[in-house]
């Protein structure tokens, strides 16, 4: 397909969605196998059902429907360039934060991950030993200088105009030196076959990234497909404390999906600060530091799976074992 | 044809000509080794890298080790063939052969270690059809690839002159199709005036060039883990400590080789302590470096005691304490030791003391890889032992082993095909003794 036919492609689909009011992405949702029976047909009287991105159920005629997302290559490429004129920004108050664990739940159920791999893991940490522990969801940060993208070998993970870092799982050796060259452990390997029960109509798309691929690397998307369809990531939703903020810098707003702050105020008047600004990796996910917490640490511990409870006894400080 | 090259090549031939029963013997409990470690690889191919003791901390192994270890052991033949050749030296007849089958075989092996470190074996063309050029992996499989054609080429040129010795040698009882490749490789080779002087530069050429290459290939690699943030890793002195190391376990194998083929292939007129000494003198003097660029480099770290710096350190003297001191104290002060000291300097000693800096260098290898990956900046909070701490399993244990019987497989194949000692090089060196004597004579 050469640039011109593909620019036409996707002003004509743009044209669509406009006629019929929906958001982008909506029209994926249609199942694939009945667009493309009917794709060029002149039956114009038949209608059918689909279901629009904010849950309403609306009838259009066949013969107007396109698919948005066709094929994974449109899809790659699509999601190598990122959302115009964006720069997505994530503020985690961490403050808030009572290890709930429903964020890593929610990530590993929309993007059909193993029990063991947590693109967003939550660490109890402690600056000092004199200081007092926190809770700190740690998803990928997205830098603005990701080491992870300068090393891949194979340009399997690519740093999108949006700020956001994908990871195309059809592209990706697995030699692992992004994991070595991250230094926020933001990274998680398939050892083995990660099992996913995929619909058999479901296409790749690196920005959901599913299905998971053996051998491959994985880590936070920020739910890049989500925000193609102006949706908030999945743990932003997922978090009943409202710990996790997310927003446009452009825009210079956050949402938690219930308040919506001025990003730059929420800054200076909390005092943000990004996780370890000394290694020049400029994240893009920002902490405001747990003061004035909202509940206890130790909050934290109850109805905790105790596998899971089990890990933070044996280190909160980088290289001293927990007493 | 003068006495002592009849002589040399009636001493070299037999082995050309006939196989022993423990040859084959020796062949086979290579084969056997090597059946296993296609076992450990069918098993990990088949059920994932889950079969390997490598998890989400510590993603690169004994795997790594072993890739950095021979390729450092073939960058190292290299260093030290060009460098014997290029500066003449006059006792290297004996053992540039040996050094430069060193350099290949490692060559053939060492990548092999990074195919089964990478997850997806089937995407490995990618390397090629999509290469990134801000990557050091890609550098490195430049590199490579450059190295196998320079070294390939170097071996040839080397080999040459022997080869039509060989095919110009009636008497010779070989197999009809080790006639045929004789006859093949030596390209028409006659030893004529032009022909002698076009070998003799473009053999100058390459010794030089694969001394460049060697120097630029092994710094490449040892930036793949230099680039990178980690503890340990991030260090500036990597590219040249990389290259001592491996000049260092290069020499070594030098002489453990040249132990095993003077005994086994009864070598012991060719190959003489006075060619023990001089290597091992080699081994004293880059095992002072080796220990020189290795305590400075420990020393910043733990005196200026960066937190994560400091956090590697402790790990290295407690859990890996052990490891440490074998690597780094033993390995490096017993060549020391017994070169320094005229009087252990005997061929056993010498061997001994090559063995452990080999050993001692391969652990050196893995204190570098496993520690600084078990030392993440952010704390390990996980309840599975596995996921913690690095501890090979059976499979990469079992390739491992397959990597070595390779090394001796193919070691043991050359040395039927083509002898272990090149019949030129000897030559050329007793012409010019003889040359010199003659000069003495006169004045």
């Amino acid at each position: 397909m050469n640039m011109k036919d593909k620019k036409k492609e996707s002003s004509s689909r743009r044209r669509f969605l406009r006629n019929i009011g929906l958001g982008i992405g909506s029209a994926a949702i249609v199942s694939a196998p009945a667009l493309a029976s009917n794709g060029g047909d002149d039956d114009a009287g038949e209608k059918v059902k689909v279901l629009t991105s904010d849950g309403k159920l609306v009838e259009v005629s066949k013969s107007a429907i396109k698919v948005a997302r066709e094929e994974t290559k449109v899809q790659i490429l699509e999601s190598q360039k990122g959302l115009p004129h964006r720069k997505f920004v994530m503020v985690i108050d961490l403050a808030k934060c009572k290890n709930a664990r429903k964020c890593v739940d929610a990530c590993q159920e929309g993007h059909m991950l193993p029990k063991d791999h947590e693109w967003i893991q939550i660490y109890l940490l402690q600056d000092s030993d004199k200081s007092a522990k926190y809770w700190f969801p740690r998803p990928c940060y997205h830098c603005d200088s990701p080491l992870c993208v300068s090393v891949c070998p194979v340009g399997a993970t690519y740093k999108r105009e949006d700020g956001i870092v994908i990871v195309n799982s059809k592209r990706c050796i697995g030699c692992k030196f992004c994991m070595t060259a991250c230094p926020y452990s933001a990274r998680v390997f398939h050892w083995k076959d990660p099992e996913a029960h995929v619909p058999e109509d479901h296409v790749y798309d690196p920005e959901l990234n599913v299905p998971p691929v053996e051998g491959t690397v994985g880590k936070c998307v920020f739910c890049a497909d989500r925000l193609r369809n102006n949706e908030l990531p999945r743990c932003v939703k997922a978090c009943p404390m409202g710990v996790i903020y997310f927003g446009d810098l452009a825009e210079d707003a956050v949402t938690n999906g219930v308040e919506t702050l001025r990003f730059s105020s929420l800054m200076v008047d909390k005092h943000g600060y990004r996780y370890m600004e000394e290694l020049g990796t400029m994240p893009s996910v920002y902490y405001l530091p747990p003061v004035n917490r909202t509940y206890p640490v130790e909050l934290g511990f109850e109805d905790l799976d105790p596998a899971i409870s089990e890990r933070y006894k044996t280190q909160t400080i980088t290289g001293e074992k927990n007493k | 044809m003068s006495e002592f090259k009849e002589n040399l090549i009636k001493d070299l031939t037999p082995e050309i000509e006939k196989t022993s029963r423990s040859w084959y013997m020796i062949f086979g409990f290579f084969l056997v080794i090597f059946a296993y470690g296609i076992n450990g690889l069918v098993q990990q191919i088949d059920k994932g890298h889950i079969v390997t003791g490598m998890r989400d901390n510590v993603v690169w192994g004994v795997y790594i080790v072993n890739f950095i270890f021979f390729m450092g052991l073939s960058y190292a033949g290299a260093l030290v063939s060009g460098a014997l050749h290029l500066f003449k030296t006059p006792w290297r007849a004996p053992v540039i052969r040996l050094a430069e089958l060193i350099t290949v075989i490692s060559l053939a092996i060492g990548p092999f270690f990074i195919f089964f470190c990478v997850g997806r074996l089937d995407r490995l063309p990618y390397l090629l059809a999509f290469p990134r050029i801000q990557s050091p992996i890609v550098w490195d499989v430049i590199a490579i690839l450059t190295d196998v054609f320079g070294c390939f080429i170097f071996l040839y040129i080397s080999f040459l002159e022997d080869f039509a010795i060989l095919r110009d040698r009636a008497d010779l009882n070989v197999a009809p199709w080790k006639k045929k490749m004789f006859r093949i490789l030596a390209i028409g080779y006659t030893g004529t005036e032009k022909q002698r002087k076009i070998l003799g530069f473009a053999r100058n050429v390459m010794a030089a060039m694969i001394i460049a290459i060697a120097i630029i290939v092994y710094s490449v690699l040892a930036w793949i883990f230099g680039v990178t943030l980690r503890p340990g890793w991030h260090s500036t002195i990597f590219g040249p400590y990389f290259v001592i190391a491996a000049i260092f376990s290069g020499v070594g194998l030098l002489i453990i080789l040249m132990a095993i083929f003077r005994k086994i292939y009864n070598l012991e007129k060719y190959i003489t302590l006075k060619h023990f000494v001089n290597l091992g003198i080699v081994l004293f003097v880059i095992a002072a470096f080796f220990g020189y660029f290795t305590f400075s480099d420990y020393l910043t770290k733990w005196y200026g005691s960066v937190k994560m710096d400091k956090i590697l350190i402790d790990k290295l003297f407690t859990e890996f304490n052990l490891f440490f001191i074998f690597a780094n104290y033993i390995g490096i002060l017993t060549p020391i030791i017994i070169i320094a000291i005229p009087k252990l300097r005997t061929i056993r000693n010498i061997t001994i003391a090559a063995v452990i800096a080999l050993v001692a260098l391969w652990v050196n290898r893995y204190i570098i890889i496993v520690p600084t990956l078990e030392t993440p900046f952010l704390p390990i909070q996980e309840t599975r032992p596995d996921w913690t701490n690095y501890s090979p399993t059976w499979v990469e244990w079992a390739l491992t082993a397959a990597g070595i019987a390779v090394f001796g497989m193919l070691f043991m194949i050359i040395s039927k095909l083509a002898p272990i000692i090149s019949i030129s090089e000897m030559e050329e060196a007793e012409e010019k003794r003889i040359l010199e004597l003659s000069k003495e004579k006169e004045s």
